[in-house]
């Protein structure tokens, strides 16, 4: 790469550059050639960092007012919205960010999906982000326990229950996880000091995702390999920066609205009533980002298996760069691909509404179709679409429709191995 | 291999790797062990409970060691009712007698073994309890009848002090 051989112009810069490359990076970040036809579903990742860093900043200044003590936790939240200089707007915007931080997460992940960046030479960018995922939800679920409402002692109940399913030492482990035997003040102090540690483990991880990425570059709503740097690219800066920031501006109006005008909307009016560990309330509900997991956990009528379902059920998402067995990425290319995909998105729906109604009847019933087929997508329909699917003719580079013309030897090849 | 010596270098290897593995562990395990349950909590092992209020049909709920303990004095048909289940309906079979010393009292710990919420007094479709959070319904012996919990509610260890008085844990 170019970025290689950069040289500040500046003496000091250079000085600097020699003992501690970091010029070198920006220089690298700045220049880092994207493919021209990316769309506003790649300004994501953008989004992300923003709402990770939202997260964080309001974070710490919620810590500086929040006392992690189960007699004093809920008067402390109370205390925040009431009596500190704009505590209510502080702890809004972190409660609400985690819900956007999800909703921008859950359109990154339903992006991949759809243009195939989870394959080939991407799956480590991919297992990362799952991991990333994974932690998302562990931080978001002991975050909801930390105002001590009826939601987060028996969310934080029912969660850590699901361990007890584990044989033999099942008992124990949530014992563990409890530092007691039940959700107690023990289980409350050790969640806040996970709960802040957390978010930095998924900033370094960010930092590897980010990393792993400009190994291969990104990939394109076409989805094929791209010649870097070459006319099918722009750089980083200032194509990429100025579409990312605008969509971040669109993103940031959303949020804002449900800062302001909504604040509560997506939480759960029992957490407004502080924990009391004898009475469950009569409708117990995760937040909206985990109701499908929830639908699926439930959906199974035996408790071990039931756990095992749910967590198999993120399983096959990391290991999906396996499971997909076509050689082309993006759906565009794919058209049964691309009707399988509405269905699943149609699938997570379903199972995040049954997950958010009782667990009887037709609900129930629905409930389990879904997670049939939930399964069924990504251990059947995904591996044999693979050799089955007539796919549609690659273009060689992202110019080539446009101009027709301008083929790069790598892609050329590419797509000879399919007109076979 | 086996006809040669295991060299001494081999040996100095393998005795650092097994008493650094030692120290690590002995290291690692008070950072792990310090989530266990600890001395003050374990404090808290038993409560004493005047039930000379509760009128047949009733059910109290204490707390012990932070979960809640159905303590219900059982009506003449109810306790008939739970003698009279067969053991082949049952997903957990338990006999009446054996979760209910006196068959008058029935102590068990009100918390459903499935996820552990709070199940609810006289509901369900067996008489007994049922668990709104995930649908479980368990007999008037507190015994899983339909539902995704895996076991009875489970009986504590308590003893009648005297004829007004249980002793829990």
């Amino acid at each position: 790469m170019s970025d290689h051989n950069y040289q500040p112009s500046s003496k000091l810069g250079k000085w600097f550059n020699d003992r501690l490359p970091l010029l070198t990076l920006s220089n690298h970040l700045t220049e880092y050639p994207t493919p021209k036809n990316l769309n506003y579903w790649w300004t994501f990742g953008g989004i992300l960092t923003f709402c990770l860093v939202a997260q964080i900043v309001t974070g710490i200044t919620l810590a500086m007012h929040y006392i992690a003590d189960s007699d004093l936790a809920f008067a402390s939240v109370e205390h925040i919205m009431r009596d500190v200089n704009y505590g209510w707007l502080i702890r809004y915007i972190h409660a609400n960010g985690a819900s956007m931080f999800f909703l921008a997460v859950y359109i990154h992940i339903f992006r991949s999906l759809y243009y195939g960046s989870y394959k080939s030479p991407r799956e480590v960018i991919w297992i990362i982000g799952m991991i990333i995922y994974l932690l998302m939800m562990m931080t978001a679920f002991m975050g909801y326990v930390l105002p001590w409402g009826q939601m987060s002692f028996w969310g934080a109940t029912v969660i850590t229950n699901l361990f007890s399913a584990i044989p033999f030492v099942g008992e124990g482990i949530v014992a563990w996880l409890w530092g007691g035997f039940a959700v107690d003040n023990p289980t409350l102090t050790r969640f806040y000091a996970l709960h802040y540690l957390l978010p930095f483990l998924i900033l370094g991880l960010v930092v590897l995702h980010i990393w792993a990425l400009h190994v291969p570059g990104n990939n394109n709503p076409i989805g094929i390999d791209i010649k870097k740097p070459s006319k099918d690219t722009v750089p980083f800066h200032p194509y990429i920066v100025i579409k990312d920031g605008f969509a971040l501006l669109m993103f940031m109006i959303v949020f804002a609205f449900f800062v302001f005008y909504s604040p509560n909307i997506l939480g759960h009016a029992d957490n407004y009533i502080e924990a009391n560990p004898m009475v469950t309330p009569t409708h117990i509900v995760p937040e909206w980002y985990l109701l499908p997991f929830y639908a699926i956990l439930r959906s199974v009528p035996d408790k071990l298996l039931g756990v095992i379902a749910m967590f198999a059920a993120i399983f096959v998402l990391v290991i999906l760069p396996w499971l997909d067995t076509s050689k082309i990425r993006s759906a565009v290319f794919r058209p049964l691909y691309k009707q399988f995909y509405w269905i699943l998105i149609a699938d997570v729906l379903i199972l995040g509404y049954m997950g958010a109604m009782p667990a009887e009847g037709l609900y129930l019933l629905i409930a389990r179709v879904a997670t049939g087929y939930y399964f069924i997508h990504f251990l059947v329909i995904l591996p044999i679409l693979g050799f089955k699917e007539k796919t549609l003719p690659v273009p060689l580079s992202i110019t080539e429709p446009v101009l027709g013309g301008a083929p790069n030897l790598t892609t050329a090849k590419y797509k000879e191995s399919f007109d076979k | 291999m086996s006809d040669k010596k295991p060299k001494r270098r081999e040996f100095l290897f393998t005795a650092s790797y097994a008493v650094g593995a030692v120290g690590v562990g002995a290291v690692v395990w008070p950072l792990v062990d310090q989530m266990n349950p600890d001395a003050s909590v374990k404090a808290l092992a038993s409560t004493e409970v005047d039930v000379s209020s509760v009128k047949p049909g009733n059910t109290i709920t204490v707390l012990w060691r932070g979960k809640p303990v159905f303590i219900r004095r059982r009506t003449q048909e109810e306790i008939t009712e739970a003698k009279s289940v067969k053991m082949e309906d049952l997903k957990h079979p338990e006999k009446d007698e054996d979760r209910a010393k006196d068959p008058e009292w029935l102590v068990m710990l009100g918390v459903c073994t499935h996820l552990g919420c709070v199940p609810l007094n006289d509901k369900g479709d067996y008489d007994g309890w049922f668990c709104p959070c995930h649908g479980s319904h368990y007999d008037i012996s507190g015994r899983i009848r339909k539902g995704p919990a895996p076991t009875n509610m489970e009986v504590p260890k308590y003893e009648f002090v005297n004829a007004n008085t249980i002793k829990i844990g």
